[in-house]
């Protein structure tokens, strides 16, 4: 392997230097059909799962065919991609807020063609490289995170756990038979990189082991005042330790106080915490982000903890299945699955999702807390 | 012959959903053909050491990578995020495996040309192996060496005329709904905002100058499509003033059944016909709409313009005419005082391209001066809104008061009142008083 140059030159890396010239402008990209109709557009509809038509002023028409991706993806696959928008779409593209791929065409027999081509379209494995889909009351792509693929605070793996959601999920994806649409968002850790806090339903990484501190290198690794600030429960403060005789400046953890967000490991390397066993999943569900009819939501903790059970997660797959079908038997059309579960009452929620309820759930996080226990004799049994 | 042997990983090529494991294993099959004969860069059985890290953490339950990491490019203070395996002996093709944050064009639509060069200048100089995108936009090119970052960035800008993200303690790569460019709801063209603020704040985007990382997003309506409420530290939603636009003749052929409510988004359902009583009428969140006579009426002055009705019946019902966006601002991730959601800050804003949108830019830059005087270290916005007050924060924004930006007002008597704006100030003799009330 021998080293080629871009030309930059380290001697003098000032140099030629450009820097601060941004994104490229979007103008650049758009196909002409929707240059030209940009900001007319009239109305749409969804023809079949996962084929859009946009209706402009001038009756111009856009059919868009939107088809699942995983996120992670080969420079090999976006090739493949960039060879299918050539052939049928005059070399455009675009990717979804949700990481799913869409491809616009401008007659139906062509978005017809095309939809079919792309699912015929699979790895050598046997799963679909572009499952047509994600559009209306179904489904739609995971947003999700890094994981074990890159980052090193994970309480369990990203793209595992999304691809066997996605595969128990999929008949949702190339329908349209929900209530409304389920949003599936995940994390790997409670930094929440996405949406977790904002989804139907979440899958969410945590931990349950304090921190191990590694005495003798804290100091030269870590601000103490950084990580002891780090603490949203106060559960850290600065200490010393003897070790064979030789004193240290590192940090103690109150362990009871302690539970386990691992933000103190964000910021001090020397407190490292991930664990085999003690890590897993939480299930959050009832979050929303748009404005239709109810508020946005917050999603809630309805799952304390699930093993992490790799590859294939079994367990919170089928825990999701389970909410997932009560919400579908039991929703009013339009209603979000958080509006769906305020409405029949959280005690019912648990009852019909056959949930047990445990101490994890109800919150002792500071003064909010108490807004979250229920101050009226309103409930039912 | 795969390098390491995945048996867990190997259980994630079957199922329906594209496999990441399939995909990575047609990425290390294609380095080692090496059909066009590249000298690549990086180690060729990169992605095939990733997978034999990964299948490590299957086992084990435990990441694999080292703490932290800090490398980027000379100028800049972010833009790549530096990661080392801890078992670089087994693992040496990524014993280096830094990742580069690459600014993406606002709604992500790409040309085939700039995807294959990019992909062109990544086989190369990197694994061959990306996330698109980021969930704050960027393309997430996977997986270098620090040697080649220089050269990747030299390559960036000379040849393909781009930039990187953001990443630290400044302003992020911000990101766009696809509004104006395909959606008929946009209340403001979001990609044009989104790109002016990018270059307007490169700067304050590539150098770190802020307390904490800060999001800008733009959703063109209140349906949030790029979820600017939840995931920006501000975020705007398009919206209008005055009347929702009414086809009467459209509503007709919806209540006629010609035409397939929302969109045709519940097809697949068992929901029975139409019913714009029912599905319209009755849950309007104002109770402002009735539908008599074959009518369809809105007292529009009690509309929240939430956007159920205009989703539901997109052919008859259309935005008001007279559009800007809304502000909100403090959304955050749980860490460290609890999640938020962006709180409404400017109820109504116009988005004017021709002031090259000077109103906007005064309210940013108005939260940025108070932000990064006032922001404790590592402090999200969302967080000195709550210890310094909302108050502060309009004031910060040079914005009027209004009752719009509460959703109650406080039921705790607390409050505090400046000494100026109490008749006589606070400087008192206890003397006086004295003679007034006897100990
Ligand atoms: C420990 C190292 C971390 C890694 C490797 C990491 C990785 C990432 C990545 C790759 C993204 C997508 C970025 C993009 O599109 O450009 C992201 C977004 C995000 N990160 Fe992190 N992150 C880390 C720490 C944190 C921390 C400490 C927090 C919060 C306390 C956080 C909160 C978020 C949030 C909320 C988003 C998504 C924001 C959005 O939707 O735009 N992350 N992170
Ligand atoms: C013309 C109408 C619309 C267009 C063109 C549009 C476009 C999009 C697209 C392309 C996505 C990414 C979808 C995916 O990858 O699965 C998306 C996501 C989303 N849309 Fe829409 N949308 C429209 C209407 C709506 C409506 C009616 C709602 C709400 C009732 C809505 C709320 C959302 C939300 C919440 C997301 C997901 C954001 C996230 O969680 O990351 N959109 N939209
Ligand atoms: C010099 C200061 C204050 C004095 C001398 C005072 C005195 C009193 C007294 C004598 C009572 C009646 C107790 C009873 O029921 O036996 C009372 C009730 C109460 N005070 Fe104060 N108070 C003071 C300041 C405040 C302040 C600053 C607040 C809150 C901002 C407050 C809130 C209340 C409340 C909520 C009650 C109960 C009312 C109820 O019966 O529902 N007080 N106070
Ligand atoms: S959610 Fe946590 S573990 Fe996952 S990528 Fe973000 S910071 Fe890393
Ligand atoms: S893991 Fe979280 S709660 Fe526990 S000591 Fe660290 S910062 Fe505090
Ligand atoms: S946020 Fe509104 S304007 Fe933007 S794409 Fe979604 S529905 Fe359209
Ligand atoms: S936008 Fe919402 S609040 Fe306004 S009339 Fe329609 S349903 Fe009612």
């Amino acid at each position: 392997m021998a080293f080629i140059s871009s030309g930059y030159n380290p001697e003098k890396p000032m140099e030629g230097r450009i820097t601060d010239i941004g994104p490229q402008h979007f103008d650049k990209f758009l196909p002409p059909v929707i240059k030209n109709n940009f900001g007319k557009w009239l109305y749409h509809e969804i023809l079949e799962p996962g084929l859009l038509v946009h209706v402009a002023e001038s009756g111009d028409k856009v059919y868009t065919i939107r088809c699942g991706a995983a996120r992670l993806m080969s420079v090999t696959l976006i090739r493949e991609v960039c060879d299918i928008a050539d052939k049928y779409c005059g070399g455009h593209l675009r990717f979804t807020t949700r990481n799913n791929i869409e491809f616009m065409v401008e007659t139906e027999e062509d978005a017809k063609a095309l939809k079919k081509h792309l699912n015929d379209q699979k790895f050598d494995g046997g799963s679909y490289k572009f499952p047509v889909g994600g559009t209306g009351a179904g489904v739609t792509n995971i947003v999700h995170t890094q994981g074990w693929v890159h980052c090193h605070t994970p309480a369990t793996d990203a793209s595992g756990t999304v691809k066997a959601t996605m595969d128990e999920v999929f008949e949702e994806f190339t329908h349209m038979r929900l209530p409304a649409p389920v949003r599936i968002s995940m994390a790997c850790c409670l930094n929440m990189c996405g949406a977790v806090h904002c989804s139907d339903i979440s899958i969410l990484g945590i931990h349950r082991k304090p921190p191990m501190i590694d005495h003798e290198y804290l100091d030269n690794l870590c601000e103490i005042p950084l990580a002891v600030a780090a603490c949203p429960t106060g559960a850290i403060r600065p200490s010393k330790v003897e070790i064979d005789g030789k004193s240290f400046k590192t940090v103690a953890v109150k362990e009871e106080r302690c539970m386990f967000c691992g933000n103190c490991y964000t910021m001090c390397p020397s407190m490292p915490l991930s664990d085999k066993e003690g890590d897993g999943i939480a299930l959050m569900v009832g979050g929303k982000i748009s404005n239709r009819i109810s508020k946005p939501a917050f999603s809630k903790v309805v799952v304390p903890f699930i093993p992490n059970e790799p590859p294939r997660w079994p367990t919170m797959t089928k825990t999701i299945r389970k909410i997932l079908d009560a919400y579908a038997k039991g929703a009013n059309k339009y209603e979000r699955l958080g509006d769906w579960a305020t409405r029949i009452g959280w005690e019912r929620f648990f009852e019909v999702c056959e949930l047990p309820f445990t101490e994890h759930l109800i919150d002792d996080f500071r003064d909010p807390a108490y807004y979250t226990w229920r101050q009226t004799s309103q409930f039912k049994w | 012959m795969a390098k390491h042997k995945t048996p867990l990983l190997d259980q994630l090529e079957s199922g329906p959903w594209p496999s990441f494991v399939s995909d990575v294993k047609q990425e290390a099959e294609a380095r080692a053909k090496n059909e066009k004969g590249l000298d690549y860069q990086i180690p060729v059985d990169c992605p095939e050491d990733l997978l034999g890290v990964l299948e490590l953490s299957y086992e084990d339950g435990e990441t694999h990578w080292k703490h932290g990491g800090i490398v980027g490019v000379f100028g800049y203070g972010g833009g790549v995020i530096g990661r080392y395996c801890d078992q670089p002996e087994k693992f040496p093709g990524v014993a280096h495996f830094h990742t580069m944050r690459v600014a993406q064009p606002a709604g992500k639509w790409y040309t085939t040309k700039f995807l294959r060069d990019v992909c062109d200048l990544w086989d190369l100089r990197g694994s061959g192996l990306t996330n698109m995108h980021g969930s704050t936009g960027d393309i997430v090119l996977l997986g270098t060496t620090t040697p080649q970052l220089e050269e990747i960035f030299f390559e960036l800008t000379h040849n393909l005329d781009n930039d990187l993200g953001g990443s630290g303690s400044n302003l992020r790569t911000p990101a766009a709904c696809m509004g104006m460019s395909r959606c008929e709801y946009a209340c403001y063209n979001t990609q044009e905002l989104c790109y002016n603020l990018t270059q307007e704040y490169q700067d304050e985007l590539h150098r770190p100058a802020f307390p904490y990382k800060f999001k800008f997003k733009f959703d063109g309506c209140p349906n949030g499509c790029v979820a600017a409420i939840a995931r920006s530290d501000l975020g705007f939603l398009g919206t209008w003033k005055g009347a929702i636009q009414i086809d009467q003749e459209a509503v007709a052929a919806y209540v006629g059944g010609e035409i397939a409510p929302n969109a045709g988004a519940h097809a697949d359902g068992d929901w029975g016909a139409f019913d714009i009583q029912k599905e319209v009428v009755d849950i309007c969140p104002s109770q402002c709409i009735s539908y008599e006579d074959g009518k369809l009426k809105i007292d529009n002055s009690e509309c929240v313009r939430c956007m159920h009705c205009i989703n539901t019946m997109p052919r008859a019902l259309r935005p008001g005419v007279e559009r800007g966006t809304s502000i909100f601002c403090g959304a955050k991730a749980p860490i460290l005082d609890g999640p938020q959601m962006g709180s409404l800050l400017v109820p109504f804003v116009e988005v004017n391209a021709d002031d090259d949108y000077q109103a906007i830019k005064d309210i940013i830059e108005g939260v940025w001066d108070w932000w990064m005087e006032e922001g404790k270290n590592r402090e999200r916005v969302g967080e000195t809104m709550k210890r310094l007050g909302f108050g502060a924060l309009v004031r910060a924004a040079g914005v009027p008061f209004d009752p719009r930006q509460v959703q109650e007002p406080r039921h705790n008597p607390y409050i505090f009142w400046k000494a100026d704006d109490v008749e006589g100030g606070w400087d008192r003799d206890i003397n006086d008083y004295r003679e007034r009330h006897q100990r």
